[in-house]
């Protein structure tokens, strides 16, 4: 990865994006949200700033369709202590089978917070430290480290579940999901999420060694999915290759424009602010907002509404497309970006050289659902 | 996607409304439907928290788990709803009592294979139960709810009544069956109508049963994209399940689960019964839109009229009933874990020839459908502008009937001379290309061309006839199309492979792990825990 940080300019005019809020920062399932539209410039900016989308999309009258229910982030910490408890335990029994563990590695150590100071930085230096010790005494399961990984310039902290070391000095990344494996199968969707999670610590853990002098090598692509098996609460663990996910991350992450480059695009009047009260409640008209939101492009598709806070604003702005009927409609009607312009084709409006094939194809597509349906089109 | 569909896409989204896509509706529709729209508790593999349920619109029958997560109140909830839904599935059987009823007298047959048994195939039962869910997740979790049910035991330690593994053997037929392309034994209905209707949304949003229905039939006043964004705000259209809106968990689901657990813990009677009440009721308020949805879904499809193969494919489902129906009286093992190897490809090969069969008998019965193959070149419709019905090919040592037929159509045609074709009003007939003349539309700088129709070109498309009509040197009246017949021929062709041979699970080879061992439930798939 790039290791620049911001210039003290880049970062000055990323805190006037922000405004007054406080920053919002990266975790592993923003930037896999991220690396999943690396074309966002509107999300890419955001996120380098650390807005909050969720507040900004509700300010802007487009309040984010996302939730957890209580139930599941209850279940999913139940599950997670579970599999930790008695120095994990259950979990070791397992690794001995995937990882051909020794029976003598059992130690566990904890990085949740460092002498009683939890800041990020103490953390991740603890953990850097621990990590690229020349020798790793005792030390098999690593619980919670903090990683580090620069995104479009910009550090944010990672925090896997679990690190399993072995002897051997061999690294796996080990997520521990609350969904079921039935009958050894699982939600393919909700495995590939865990996967370019997992890939997504994988990349900061290699970066992480390599920064201290190691070879990232030593940091295995086959990452360990723990979750429960079939309808019980016992823990099945899993081997995940995650190496096709690294490459489409390592592609993506530096297909993110370097945010000095971005923001050169941008009037330096351009905020995010919320204009908060005393009280912290956002004042800033929405229509003002949503006209400073609008000069950031963004890159729309319907597979955002399961991603992106603003994707309702996104989808309503990307009206008229025939890239908000989804990629799929996109492709068939020749790459056409334009409904309206689909639809003059159709009817017989002269096509540009480049779209006469296309244009043919609907003008006969048209002529067909009229002579089937027998009504004008 | 076809070019076709995305074209109604963008037509529906700027006319507001939604575009048919079919002519047919495609899917039949059971007399008695039951529909069922079972609620998860968040976070939990399978943990049923409600099901609305029922075969009459005025007549929703609800079933609350008040404590999801007890493994006890699970296996009572599933009792229950064994008691109605196979309540409804009896309906259907033939009474025990009655042999005669019993068309199926070997239990030994492969459930899926009927036709393929060689001896005059008996008739299945008259008519099947049909379960309609809201999304596919419902149906995927009717599975599980199957899957977590049909391996329990009825005596020793985690005892269930007896309904319950039956209920699970059901539930997993269904779902099993719900994968054969065609099959509507178990109908998603958000798939039903996206089959028929193309909205002005991408297909992701279309997975919301409201947002759907919105576009195709929004309320007065509203055009289809104001109706669906309105029906994705969880309050006014709380989501059709099987996950809740996180919102409801949060702010009211939670409160009144913990009002049930305190009353318990209390010990208070009339307390408990209050809570009880107030949760179904909360419940009540979740899935009722659903349900009014369902029926509004259903009624909009019934207003289609029935496409002609439907019925066929019907009677597969009704087979698939009857099998299983004669496996359960025979006693049969409920189904394992995982397929053997030789099972799992012999349903593999199946699934494909079925989906090659759909779109076959999709095409003849809907000239919309058939109007995508003849986008794309794959079919053409014309006149019949000549018609030799006597031609004779004495070639052989006998004179064979061989008719010839020359149609006009202005399709883009792009078979090749020496083509099988068939018709879907003949479908025993085949067509055979001799010889494609005439102006192309898209050789408009040809100067020399003198063809007849000058506007829209048109093509002379000759073709000699064969089979389906008779073993006469004359075709009979009928048999074949004539002169001035408005036709359609295509290269889809419902000539299927046999399908291929499969060794018996005795003979796997190791490549595919040899030969399984039998499959008999143990203790360890009774007892699995479920909590």
């Amino acid at each position: 990865m790039t290791g620049r940080q911001p210039s003290a300019t880049a970062q000055a005019a990323l805190d006037r994006l922000r405004g007054r809020a406080l920053p919002k920062n990266h975790d592993a399932r923003t930037i896999s949200a991220l690396a999943a539209n690396p074309g966002c410039a509107r999300r890419a900016l955001m996120d380098a700033a650390g807005v909050d989308k969720q507040r900004v999309a509700a300010q802007a009258g487009f309040p984010a369709p996302f939730g957890q229910s209580r139930f599941a982030i209850v279940r999913g910490n139940a599950f997670e202590a579970q599999v930790k408890e008695n120095g994990a335990a259950q979990l070791l029994i397992l690794l001995r089978d995937l990882l051909k563990l020794d029976v003598s590695e059992v130690g566990y150590t904890d990085f949740n917070d460092v002498g009683g100071n939890s800041s990020a930085e103490v953390r991740h230096l603890h953990t850097r430290h621990v990590l690229t010790a020349p020798d790793q005494p005792g030390r098999t399961l690593l619980d919670h480290p903090l990683l580090r990984l620069k995104v479009g310039g910009r550090s944010a902290y990672l925090e896997p579940d679990l690190i399993a070391l072995r002897l051997d000095g061999t690294f796996h990344v080990i997520e521990i999901k609350s969904f079921a494996v039935i009958d050894g199968q699982a939600d393919p969707g909700k495995v590939a999420a865990a996967a370019i999670q997992s890939a997504v610590y994988v990349r900061a853990l290699r970066d992480l060694v390599a920064e201290a002098g190691g070879d990232p090598a030593a940091v295995s692509h086959a990452t360990i999915l723990v979750a429960p098996r079939d309808f019980s609460s016992q823990p099945t663990a899993a081997s995940l290759d995650v190496r096709r996910q690294l490459g489409v991350l390592d592609r993506q992450l530096s297909r993110i424009a370097s945010i000095e480059d971005l923001l050169a695009q941008y009037p330096g009047t351009l905020t995010f602010d919320l204009d908060p009260d005393a009280q912290g409640r956002p004042r800033r008209p929405a229509a003002e907002l949503t006209a400073a939101i609008g000069q950031v492009a963004a890159n729309y598709a319907p597979e955002c509404l399961a991603t992106c806070e603003l994707c309702f604003l996104c989808r309503d702005e990307a009206g008229g497309t025939t890239g908000a009927l989804g990629k799929p409609v996109r492709e068939d009607l020749g790459g056409i970006e334009y409904i309206a312009q689909a639809r003059s084709l159709a009817r017989g409006q002269v096509p540009a050289p480049e779209q006469a094939e296309i244009a043919a194809q609907l003008l006969r597509a048209a002529q067909l659902r009229e002579q089937v349906l027998g009504e004008a089109v | 996607m076809t070019l076709l569909t995305a074209f109604a896409r963008a037509e529906a989204a700027a006319s507001g409304r939604a575009q048919r896509i079919r002519t047919v509706r495609h899917v039949h529709l059971g007399r008695r439907p039951l529909v069922v729209i079972p609620l998860q508790l968040a976070g939990e593999a399978c943990a049923p928290l409600a099901v609305m349920l029922g075969d009459d619109p005025g007549k929703a029958r609800l079933l609350t788990v008040y404590e999801p997560r007890d493994r006890a109140r699970r296996f009572e909830f599933a009792a229950d709803l064994a008691e109605v839904i196979l309540g409804h599935l009896d309906g259907y059987l033939p009474a025990d009592d009655d042999p005669n009823d019993d068309p199926n007298e070997d239990p030994n047959q492969d459930p899926d294979n009927h036709r393929d048994q060689g001896a005059p195939a008996p008739e299945p039962l008259p008519d099947a139960p049909q379960l309609l869910v809201p999304n596919p997740n419902g149906a995927a979790f009717l599975r599980l709810l199957g899957r977590s049910t049909r391996l329990r035991r009825t005596d020793g330690e985690y005892a269930v009544r007896p309904t319950v593994p039956l209920l699970g053997r059901w539930l997993t037929h269904y779902a099993e069956r719900a994968e054969v392309p065609g099959s509507v034994l178990l109908l998603p209905m958000t798939t039903a109508l996206a089959d028929h209707w193309a909205t002005g949304q991408s297909d992701l949003e279309d997975a919301n049963l409201a947002a759907l229905l919105g576009w195709i039939d929004p309320a007065d006043g509203l055009t289809g994209q104001q109706a669906a964004r309105l029906a994705e705000d969880p309050v006014r259209c709380p989501p059709a399940g099987p996950v809740t809106d996180p919102t409801f968990d949060n702010e009211v689901l939670e409160g009144r689960m913990a009002a049930i657990r305190d009353a318990t813990e209390a010990g208070d009677g009339p307390a408990l019964a209050r809570a009880q009440a107030a949760m179904d009721a909360a419940l009540h308020s979740q899935l009722a839109p659903t349900w009014d949805l369902m029926w509004r879904a259903h009624a909009l499809l019934a207003e289609l009229p029935e496409a002609a193969h439907a019925q066929r494919r019907w009677k597969d489902d009704r087979w698939s009933f009857t099998a299983q129906a004669a496996w359960l009286r025979e006693g049969g093992a409920p189904q394992p874990r995982r397929d053997s190897a030789v099972a799992a490809a012999k349903r593999l090969a199946r699934l494909e020839r079925e989906q090659q069969r759909l779109a076959v008998e999709r095409a003849h019965d809907d000239p919309l459908v058939m109007a995508e193959y003849r986008l794309t070149g794959e079919a053409f419709a014309g006149t019949v502008v000549d018609a030799d019905l006597t031609r004779l090919d004495t070639g052989g040592r006998k004179p064979k009937l061989r008719p010839w037929l020359i149609v006009q159509t202005a399709d883009e045609v792009i078979v090749e001379p020496g083509a099988l074709l068939t018709c879907p009003d003949y479908p025993s007939q085949s067509a055979k290309v001799i010889q494609i003349a005439g102006k192309n539309k898209n050789n408009d700088d040809d100067d020399n061309d003198n063809d007849d129709n000058q506007t829209t070109g048109a093509t002379l498309v000759t073709l000699e006839l064969s089979g389906g009509m008779g073993r006469a040197l004359a075709a009979p009246p009928g048999s074949t199309p004539a002169e001035g017949d408005e036709v359609t021929y295509t290269t889809l062709r419902d000539d299927f492979q046999p399908a291929p041979q499969f060794p018996s699970r005795e003979d796997t080879p190791w490549t595919h792990g040899g030969p399984p061992p039998e499959y008999v439930p143990t203790d360890d798939d009774a007892q699995e825990p479920w909590s």
